[in-house]
């Protein structure tokens, strides 16, 4: 085969005539993300990661093959945003509780999520009911972490060749169908090939835990001391100045973004100098006594009061910034989200393995909070301004951003610092 | 239960699950098992496959299956008073089938009547002009046991206009069978496709692919075996003008099919016929056996040597998708009519591998008029990267709806008062997957002329800037021509446009499968009046994602409407949209504690 010349980003390659972009490019040192694309089979172009633009044209990457003169496009700040887009459609499509999944931690939908950078998706999340199949012989096909890559698809056959996996329905009520009888013929190897060529953790083998324990990756050994300082508020102190106000509250959240908020330990002394708390957890004021510059709000709303206490908040700040996941999507207590709430009521009150039958109510009182149809993210409920994404956002991040905002410093977070599983 | 005349191959699926559709009204459990086996698949595999199209059930769909159209034209005049009549008559609700299993109501996607809504297919024969008391009485009828065939309307041709003088008219004037295979004659493959190729006849479905170049490729790819297929799978809402032709001259197609073969070196034809269309069947079968009878199909056709052709007609089963040439084909080889990826196009590798042309009907129609009025007398017809005529289906708010052959090149403006188009505020201008006119655009002419790429279009922001630059831009169109009037809301027919592309995306693809389904819910907010500025700015962003990164022409071409609209009426948004607020519009309290109040009601309602 001949070699030829091509272009990336404007740089010079080399590969051979016909050869497929995404091994080409890595050949020459670029790296194209895809979540479908794999070595021997033949390009699905279904996941759309790989876009990228051939002379000036927007194209699956991987189903490219090289030729000379090429002009390829990867890394433009549009194909970027594009790239992420696209994630973050799969993100809202499904239900991807990272800090549930088995494979998290070793995931590529994941790990993607983190090289991208994806904070915040601009979609909002679908939360539709979906199924985890336990029936199989071997192993447990968890739609809601379905992407719809194909892969399990095209790859996996039992050695009469029949297909196991392939979808049904169309349109967005596309799904991966698994085939007992023939799921049932595949040998331990087999399933576990299935699992492993799974971009993320919809296919998983029975009483197979995975290689990479939770928290082993480039993510989690992000040094601490690279976060930046808070000794440097002193500067903002100014005796005929008004200390700046800030409120916070946690709505339908666990309180680990406020435990997070602590964790500046020292830094609280400098920075009561500067800021002075209002209504908060922290200083156990239950009402607002002035007008606040920033409102902190952890968690979503899954009650009345919720709702009440977020637009308070909304009427007596200036800036509301959603902290944490729950606050910015859900999160956590959203699970429930792709239930109907009686199911979720009984669940909780009457069919729970400590109650007893006839002994328990869902309770209600005109005094207690009603609980919402779903877990609502807080800008659907009210104009956010900023959100901080982590689970929970680190306290660095927290107050520094907070710093940002009230003080206008600039300040920019790199991807491996955040967390959000 | 399945027949024997089958072989087991699996090109025949599809019709093995139509035998049984038929006979049975769906397919169960056992029959999935014993087709699965038969054809050696996973019974997963043929479930894909079965779920992918509309017409194949699982559940029982009634000894009479009543399919309504659920279009934005059917909705222009009396869907809702029809689908009501249907389910007071029936006691079903839309989608289910009633007990007795006489009767089953389905909603269906443009069925290709636009000229003669509201219209439904009841056991795929047409009912067209429906209104309340014809749709009880129909129903009654059929209780009476009276056959659908003696009630049901066959479809009017309505061929309301082509050009005046008969020698500037291609399609519409009488066609005597072998005229243009006679010609083959003295003429080698090679001169075909070039003047084929002169002609500049392209793609008429609405890719407006030069057919010449496609022919060409064909040709010059060697394989022992090659096809050509018409593609007849009009799915395109709006688009009725197939249906026209191969009622009134399915000879002409099947003669172009022929001289396709010929220049190609292809031996088999397909006819790929939408299911909508099963009622055309017969007649296009007839017109095959015609030709075989006059020896113009078969073996050494007019004794040109090593000139074999034949003609078959394959039935699609529901799926506006297959309407793309490779998902067309991924569909006749008995698999779901998924696109591919375009690794290799149908004339490299097509129909079962082999090198296959698929054309427009109305395309393969124009070839043997070529061949039978010459070269030069078809160029001097229409404009100059266009020439020839163009059929375009019109429907909506005009006096004469039907289907016009109008010779390339005529003024929007002209035309709209040719079809009685009365107080024309919008047009949907080839199709759900095309664009939206208004009035900046009525000096526009409808050619192929100084054409602009779709992201010039999109950036004229002033409409007297717009209107004075596009003047000279030419319009294209397959075939479908909607126009509404200005009491029509124009935000409900980009609902049912965009609802159109969430039902018919073939579901590989995030944006094309997800993205749509987040613009329909986006639209429905601004339908509220919750939306605002934002949104809009939204809809816009999202809409450039689904065409940039989907997998074919489906998703690339589904927000052209919207956006164009948003471009050309940005008044009827503005006029729904609200001012910024602190506090979002679209979340209502009450909304969200009903579920809550009302199991706690049903929980007290027992204490007592």
């Amino acid at each position: 085969m001949k070699e030829v010349k091509f272009k990336i980003d404007g740089r010079e390659c080399t590969a051979l005539k016909g050869q497929n972009l995404i091994e080409a490019a890595k050949a020459n040192g670029i790296f194209i993300p895809t979540l479908c694309y794999f070595k021997h089979l033949n390009p699905l172009g279904s996941c759309r990661i790989c876009t990228v633009k051939n002379n000036g044209r927007p194209i699956a990457g991987c189903t490219l093959t090289i030729d000379e003169g090429m002009d390829i496009e990867v890394n433009s700040a549009e194909l970027l945003d594009l790239r992420k887009a696209i994630l973050e459609m799969m993100f809202v499509e499904g239900n991807h509780f990272c800090p549930s999944c088995e494979k998290s931690g070793d995931c590529e939908m994941q790990n993607l999520g983190y090289e991208t950078g994806i904070r915040y998706a601009r979609f909002p999340h679908l939360f539709v009911d979906r199924v985890v199949d336990a029936r199989p012989e071997r192993i447990v096909v968890n739609q809601n972490r379905c992407i719809k890559c194909k892969r399990c698809i095209e790859e996996i056959e039992t050695n009469d060749g029949h297909k196991v996996f392939n979808f049904t329905n169309r349109g967005n009520q596309t799904m991966v169908s698994v085939d007992y009888e023939q799921e049932a013929k595949l040998s331990e190897q087999q399933a576990e090939h299935a699992m492993r060529i799974c971009p993320t953790g919809s296919i998983l083998v029975k009483g197979k835990s995975f290689g990479k324990p939770f928290g082993d990756r480039q993510y989690d050994f992000a040094k601490a001391d690279t976060n930046i300082p808070l000794t440097d508020l002193k500067k903002h102190i100014k005796k005929d100045k008004k200390k700046k106000r800030v409120a916070t509250t946690s709505l339908a959240g666990c309180f680990g973004c406020h435990m997070s908020m602590l964790d500046i330990d020292l830094g609280l002394f400098d920075l009561v100098d500067i800021v002075e708390f209002d209504k908060s957890p922290l200083t156990d004021f239950k009402k607002f006594d002035e007008r606040c510059d920033i409102g902190l709000i952890e968690g979503g709303c899954c009650n009345t009061d919720n709702i009440e206490v977020l637009r308070k908040f909304r009427k007596h700040c200036d800036i509301l910034i959603s902290v944490g996941e729950c606050a910015i999507w859900g999160g956590v207590p959203a699970i429930r989200n792709t239930l109907p709430l009686e199911d979720c009521l009984k669940e909780a009150y009457l069919d729970s393995l400590t109650s007893e039958e006839n002994e328990t109510v869902i309770p209600n009182h005109e005094d207690i909070p009603k609980i919402l149809d779903k877990v609502y993210c807080n800008h659907e409920v009210v104009k956010i301004d900023y959100h901080i994404p982590g689970c929970p956002p680190n306290a660095n991040h927290i107050w520094n951003v907070v710093k940002n905002i009230l003080f206008e410093e600039d300040y920019s977070i790199t991807y491996p610092e955040f967390k959000y599983d | 239960m399945i027949p024997n005349n089958h072989i087991t191959q699996r090109t025949n699926l599809v019709n093995v699950l139509w035998d049984i559709q038929k006979k049975r009204r769906f397919i169960n459990k056992d029959d999935i098992a014993k087709i699965a086996n038969e054809f050696d698949i996973s019974k997963t595999e043929l479930e894909g496959i079965i779920s992918f199209y509309h017409f194949f059930h699982f559940k029982d769909a009634g000894k009479y299956t009543i399919y309504l159209n659920c279009s934005t034209i059917s909705k222009l005049h009396n869907y809702h008073e029809v689908k009501k009549a249907f389910e007071d008559e029936l006691g079903i609700k839309m989608g289910n089938t009633t007990k007795d299993k006489m009767f089953g109501l389905f909603k269906t996607s443009c069925i290709g009547l636009s000229d003669q809504e509201t219209a439904a297919l009841i056991n795929y024969y047409p009912f067209t002009n429906l209104t309340a008391e014809k749709a009880r009485t129909v129903v009654s009828k059929i209780r009476e046991g009276q056959s659908l065939q003696s009630i049901c309307d066959f479809p009017k041709d309505n061929i309301q206009y082509k050009p005046k003088d008969e020698k500037k008219t291609i399609f519409f004037k009488p066609f005597k069978m072998g005229e243009g295979l006679e010609q083959l004659k003295d003429l080698s493959p090679e001169d075909v496709i070039k003047m084929v190729e002169d002609s500049k006849l392209s793609g008429r479905g609405g890719a407006f692919f030069p057919t010449g170049v496609k022919w060409k490729f064909c040709r010059n790819n060697a394989s022992d075996q090659k096809y050509i297929i018409c593609n007849a799978d009009e799915g395109e809402p709006g688009t009725f003008k197939d249906r026209v032709l191969l009622n009134t001259y399915p000879e002409l197609l099947i003669e172009g099919m022929a001289i396709a073969g010929y220049a190609v070196g292809a031996t088999e034809g397909y006819i790929y016929l939408r299911a909508e269309y099963k009622y055309l069947k017969d007649r296009i079968d007839n017109a095959i056996e015609k030709f075989k009878n006059a020896k113009l199909l078969g073996k050494e056709i007019l004794g040109i040597e090593n000139f074999n052709f034949n003609v078959k007609v394959f039935m699609g089963a529901g799926a506006y998708v297959c309407g793309e040439e490779t998902a067309l084909i991924a569909s006749m080889e008995g698999k779901r009519g998924e696109p591919t990826t375009k690794e290799y196009f149908p004339v490299e590798k097509g129909y079962l591998g082999k090198p296959t042309v698929v054309n427009n009907v109305e395309t393969l129609c124009a070839v043997p008029r070529i061949l039978e009025i010459g070269l030069k007398n078809y160029l001097s017809i229409g404009t100059e990267s266009t020439p020839g005529t163009k059929l375009l289906s019109v429907s909506g708010d005009c006096t004469k709806p039907g289907v016009y052959e109008i010779e390339w090149g005529m003024k929007l403006r002209d035309f709209l008062s040719l079809i009685g188009a009365k107080d024309p505020h919008m047009i949907l201008f080839n199709g759900f997957a095309g664009e939206c006119l208004s009035m900046v655009d009525f000096d526009r002419e409808i050619s192929g002329e100084n054409l602009l790429s779709e992201q010039i279009q999109f950036q004229f922001k002033d409409p007297i800037e717009y209107a004075y630059k596009m003047s000279g831009v030419g319009l294209r169109s397959g075939g479908s021509f909607m126009v509404f009037n200005k009491s029509r809301s124009i935000i409900s027919i980009l609902k049912n446009v965009t609802d159109f592309f969430v039902a018919e995306s073939c579901g590989i693809c995030v944006p094309c499968r997800t993205g749509n389904f987040l613009l329909s819910r986006k639209i429905d907010k601004i339908k509220l009046g919750h939306g605002n500025k934002a949104d809009m700015e939204e809809i816009q962003e999202w809409s450039h994602i689904i065409k940039q990164s989907s997998r074919c022409g489906l998703g690339k071409t589904s927000t052209n409407c919207l956006l164009t609209a948003m471009l050309k009426f940005p008044e009827e948004f503005e006029k729904l949209t609200q001012n910024e607020s602190n506090f979002n519009g679209s979340f209502n309290i009450n909304k969200a504690t009903h579920n809550y109040d009302t199991i706690i009601q049903e929980i007290e309602s027992t204490y007592d």
